[in-house]
């Protein structure tokens, strides 16, 4: 049952459906302590990581869903 | 010399991968970056630069500055031209404007090299839903490049391109958060690369090959989508893993898998490791080697559009600096990355090392990856 709730909360959020905006967080603010610990964050070091997806998208044919944007090469 | 066809660099890393946090804005930070990359005959090493500051607890403006210095004797160049230096600057600003749960992020991008230019604007926003534990966001970005071939005064054609995301990530326990991410580019000018040739069979030269300039079409649309979960072990170490998978109208599709560990050592280390896996098909009009000059209407001999894996190992160290200079900064980390890559080719052929036309022996290189990075807080 908890399975399915979660399903449906994650489910309104993609649609964006408006009327979900009074469902209960699961995880208490206070239970979300590891999210604020540094070594949980997506962008740790932001400048380090978009260098090396820069040298992806230069050496290889796929591209996007990586993050940030800009424009040039500097390739071959 | 480049290839002009890439899409999308990435400097602005304050707009960060899959979304975390909406309601919150960056910290006020500096980071210094030396990047070397060295492998395949080409070594492109230079600095980066990101400054962001928070003003009035609602506005945040950064501004980055970018320097690739390449030096190339890759196997394109040795086989078809000379090798040549170089020198890519680009330089980006953005603001962020936080208005409750919502973030607006405004940004631009330039970037400026003897024969490519490019410019970028990006508008995305971002929200946190269901008492934080979900943050949707949706960016949209529009480029103008203009594309050059030195020697060639005459030469000058332009591209279009256009970026749709989307990003979703969702707090699913205390311990464990998945991340959603999609993005549609599309393209539209001259994406080939002006120099680059394509080789072909020829009875009557001595090699039995000859070259001609590569073709391909004027547009190309392609959709990634990624998925990662990052997961807290109860010892305080992360657990990252990610999958994306890609597909373009040229007909390459693309598979991605990244696992990675982060493990705090002490109060003032965090050591890091990972491996990334990538495979990808070639594009319909990719050959090694064709059957004859203007053998059909799109052509490409780019190693870049044939069919290959690469694989990654990663590992890195950061330490945090004992305080120095604290009227300025409130603390401040150094941290060294070194990433380990092979390239293994499953049909482009190294024409160098001799053979029948088709039967050279296949190409692949390995490639060292350093960065050293110093980040202050203030």
């Amino acid at each position: 049952m908890v399975v399915r709730t979660r399903l449906a909360i994650a489910a309104c959020a993609l649609l964006g459906a408006a009327g979900c905006s009074g469902v209960e967080p699961w995880v208490k603010p206070y239970e979300r302590q590891n999210f604020a610990d540094p070594i949980m964050a997506a962008d740790r070091n932001p400048v380090a990581a978009s260098y090396l997806n820069h040298v992806f998208e230069a050496r290889e044919g796929a591209r996007g869903a990586l993050g940030a944007h800009g424009g040039g090469c500097g390739c071959n | 010399m480049r290839h002009a066809f890439v899409a999308a660099v990435v400097l602005l890393a304050s707009l960060a991968a899959l979304p975390s946090r909406a309601g919150v804005l960056p910290d006020d930070r500096g980071d210094v970056l030396y990047h070397r990359y060295q492998g395949g005959g080409v070594t492109i090493d230079g600095p980066s630069l990101l400054v962001r500051k928070k003003f009035a607890e609602k506005y945040s403006v950064s501004a980055s500055y970018y320097v690739d210095m390449v030096s190339s004797a890759s196997i394109d160049v040795v086989t078809t031209a000379s090798p040549y230096r170089e020198q890519r600057d680009q330089a980006g600003l953005s603001l962020d404007v936080l208005d409750d749960k919502t973030q607006y992020t405004v940004s631009v991008v330039s970037s400026e090299e003897s024969d490519y230019s490019a410019r970028t604007a990006s508008f995305d926003v971002s929200q946190d839903l269901f008492g934080d534990l979900t943050t949707v966001s949706f960016g949209f970005s529009r480029g103008w490049d203009e594309v050059r071939k030195n020697g060639d005064p005459q030469f000058d054609e332009p591209v279009d391109r256009r970026s749709y995301r989307f990003g979703l990530s969702q707090i699913v326990t205390p311990t464990l958060m998945l991340g959603l991410a999609y993005e549609t580019i599309t393209d539209e000018g001259f994406l080939n690369n002006p120099y680059r040739s394509v080789r072909y069979l020829e009875p009557d030269a001595a090699s039995g090959f000859a070259f001609q300039p590569e073709v391909y079409p004027r547009t190309r649309t392609s959709n990634a989508a990624a998925l990662n979960a990052r997961y807290f072990l109860p010892y305080r170490a992360a657990l990252v893993g990610e999958y994306r998978g890609f597909t373009d109208t040229w007909g390459i599709t693309a598979h991605t898998l990244r696992a990675g560990y982060t493990h705090p050592l002490g109060q003032r280390w965090v050591l890091e490791g990972g491996y990334r896996w990538y495979q990808q098909s070639a594009a319909d009009f990719y050959a090694d080697l064709f059957p004859r000059a203007d053998y059909q209407n799109f052509m490409a001999r780019d190693k870049e559009l044939s069919s290959f894996t690469s694989q990654m190992l990663s590992v890195g160290a950061t330490f945090e600096l004992p305080a120095f200079a604290d009227r300025f900064l409130q603390r401040s980390t150094v941290s060294v990355f070194y990433d380990r890559m092979r390239f293994s080719y499953d049909d482009f052929r190294d024409i160098t090392a001799g053979g029948a036309p088709g039967s050279e022996p296949l190409y692949g290189f390995d490639a060292d990856v350093v960065r050293v990075l110093f980040s202050g807080w203030f």
